[in-house]
């Protein structure tokens, strides 16, 4: 698994850790230095470039920030990447948690291979998934679906790169679910349909909410397999990642910046609304 | 009337769970299951309340016959090991849960939620999330929520299992007295045969699948149907081969008429008692150890020491098995 998906796995993970009291109160000396060089390294490495471009972003001002998310065809690739990003999660919502259930409540054969094809998205460099999908659906497609140059091919990449999201989330919560629960509402007189809705699903809220964050994220901010696929045709396949990548090439690094600067605030108000998650879900114990 | 069971079987795979049980569990009745883990008691509590299906053989619960009814149909309380609790779900959606399915109007609903929490002490807990009550509180809720739906028999689990000693002892009492406030015909499993001889007044002892014997406590200490009951139901010792309860042996300083010798190897006192280990040696076998249970007062009077002599001999009316 790569690093990246390592570091999605421990922030889901965090949840149902609980912190010590008095997390920070009394440092000893080894972990101030601990602390001291954590914060260096990470302004270093994360708050400085992404400081770098909100500056950079908003250096014309508001009036200049506004120009450049007004321009027709920076605002389509935006509206285009949220409006896509919001769709493929709906999706994922629905079928990232079928997925989760099939693969923790049934038993079938294959199903140790299904539950490793689920990271291969992960796993795989984006512009190979692009690769993958521009000779299934591009102009030579064996299937004779061409879905190259078209939202349809966006949707289907962006399908492609979320998948194991919630799926993910929503797999070991539903391991660690007391079966007993079930059977206590059953012996209770609540038929099945009414014991997932009124018992499981609840429980599975908050696993739900944070993969549907990360594939939100993700889908936002996809570039490697879009380039291929999307063909980038402005006010109609552009997405803001390869907007970002024009704007850059047409001499427009404010622009660019100011692109980025939006998609950092999507990210940023993401990540704060699966920390909120994380909080109610340990509050609730 | 009541709960009953007619020869039902149970594998799970090779494993024999259930073979041939019969059992008829009378209405008003509290009657523990008594037996060993792993000796099928869970299985056949599982089947009463339709969690599980028998391979073959028949439940009828108030002369009805649920075997194949969906536990939903069946109208039990299931009390489980582990609470169930609906964690997200504050105390009163808890004991709501089965009306709130069956749709009686709200309030109905709180007037019975309420009325139930009284009865379990919880009334002052009703706005609390299951997670922010001790294992006691949970079970007794988990209880109040399968009353509210007026069970035609009340199933428990190991329902004290989970929790630790102090609170076991004060669950059990608890528990013998709403039944008889309630008086639900009630089934609980147990493995601890004090908690089995305390609470109920029917004990059905089940071991690898079979039933062993049916009776009330009184029975099945006193005239216990085989040496399995016995031992499973106190503690034993032999004497010349045969199963005796160590307070059942009458020992004597001299020989008399029936009784064999040993030599005392340990005396123990625990409180109240003296335990003494006496070991006979047999001719051509291995040395039999017979532990022995005496009072102060009796062990005062014969004044042992650690390698007297004593004469052992069942005391009349001793607790033998039958089979």
């Amino acid at each position: 698994m790569s690093a990246r998906t390592g570091k999605v796995w421990s922030l889901l993970g965090r949840g149902r850790r609980r912190r010590s009291k008095g997390d920070g109160a009394a440092l000893a000396r080894g972990s101030s230095l601990g602390l001291g060089v954590a914060t260096i390294w990470l302004s270093l490495l994360v708050m400085l470039p992404l400081a770098a471009v909100v500056i950079k972003g908003t250096g014309n001002g508001w009036t200049g920030f506004w120009d450049a998310l007004s321009n027709p065809s920076t605002a389509a690739a935006l509206r285009l990447t949220v409006s896509q990003a919001f769709l493929v999660t709906a999706v994922n919502v629905v079928l990232g948690t079928v997925v989760a259930w099939v693969l923790v409540r049934d038993e079938f054969p294959g199903k140790g291979l299904i539950d490793l094809v689920i990271d291969v998205p992960f796993a795989l460099p984006t512009i190979v998934a692009g690769l993958v999908l521009l000779s299934l659906y591009g102009p030579d497609s064996p299937l004779n679906l061409q879905f190259a140059n078209t939202r349809v091919g966006i949707f289907i990449a962006l399908l492609f790169v979320t998948v194991p999201f919630v799926v993910r989330a929503v797999q070991p919560v539903l391991l660690e679910l007391d079966r007993d629960v079930e059977e206590a509402a059953a012996s209770l007189g609540a038929d099945r349909f009414t014991i997932f809705r009124r018992v499981v699903f609840p429980n599975l809220i908050p696993a739900i909410a944070a993969g549907t964050a990360l594939a939100f994220a993700r889908a936002v901010s996809e570039y490697g397999s879009l380039v291929l696929i999307s063909g980038n045709l402005p006010f109609k396949t552009e997405v803001a990642a390869v907007r970002i990548l024009s704007l850059n090439e047409n001499d427009n690094p404010a622009g660019a910046a100011a692109v980025a600067t939006v998609l950092l605030f999507v990210a940023v108000v993401t990540l704060l609304a699966i920390d909120g998650l994380r909080r109610w879900a340990v509050r609730r114990g | 009337m009541g709960i009953s069971v007619r020869n039902i079987n149970k594998n799970f795979g090779d494993f024999v769970a259930l073979d041939d049980v019969t059992v008829d569990i009378e209405s008003g009745n509290l009657t523990a299951l008594l037996g060993p883990s792993g000796g099928g008691k869970t299985t056949l509590l599982r089947i009463i309340a339709g969690l599980e299906q028998p391979d073959s053989g028949v439940i009828e619960i108030n002369g009805t016959d649920t075997t194949w009814l969906r536990p939903q149909q069946r109208n039990v309380g299931f009390v489980f090991q582990h609470y169930a609790a609906f964690k997200h779900l504050s105390v009163f959606r808890n004991v709501a849960f089965g009306l709130e399915i069956r749709k009686v109007p709200k309030d109905q609903i709180r007037t019975k939620v309420m009325e139930l929490l009284e009865l379990v002490h919880l009334d002052q807990f009703a706005d609390r999330l299951p997670a922010q009550l001790s294992g006691g509180q949970r079970q007794r809720m988990a209880l109040a929520r399968a009353l509210a739906v007026e069970p035609n028999v009340l199933l428990l689990d190991e329902p004290f299992g989970a929790l630790d000693a102090k609170v076991r002892k004060e669950l059990r009492d608890w528990l013998r007295r709403l039944h008889d406030e309630v008086h639900v015909t009630t089934v609980f499993v147990t493995h601890d045969q004090e908690e089995a001889l305390e609470v109920s007044n029917e004990i059905v002892v089940i071991n690898n699948g079979r039933v062993e014997q049916i009776g009330s406590p009184d029975e099945l200490y006193d005239h216990p149907a085989n040496e399995f009951v016995m031992g499973f139901l106190g503690p034993t010792t032999r004497l010349g081969g045969r199963l005796l309860r160590p307070h059942d042996i009458e020992v004597t300083a001299e020989a008399t008429t029936g009784a064999v010798e040993a030599k005392v190897d340990r005396l123990l006192r625990v409180g109240y008692e003296v335990r003494i280990d006496a070991v006979r040696s047999v001719p051509g076998g291995e040395d039999e150890l017979t532990t022995v249970q005496l009072t102060r007062k009796e062990a005062g009077h014969l004044d042992l020491r650690e390698g007297d002599s004593v004469w052992l001999s069942p005391a009349d009316g001793a607790t033998v098995a039958a089979g």
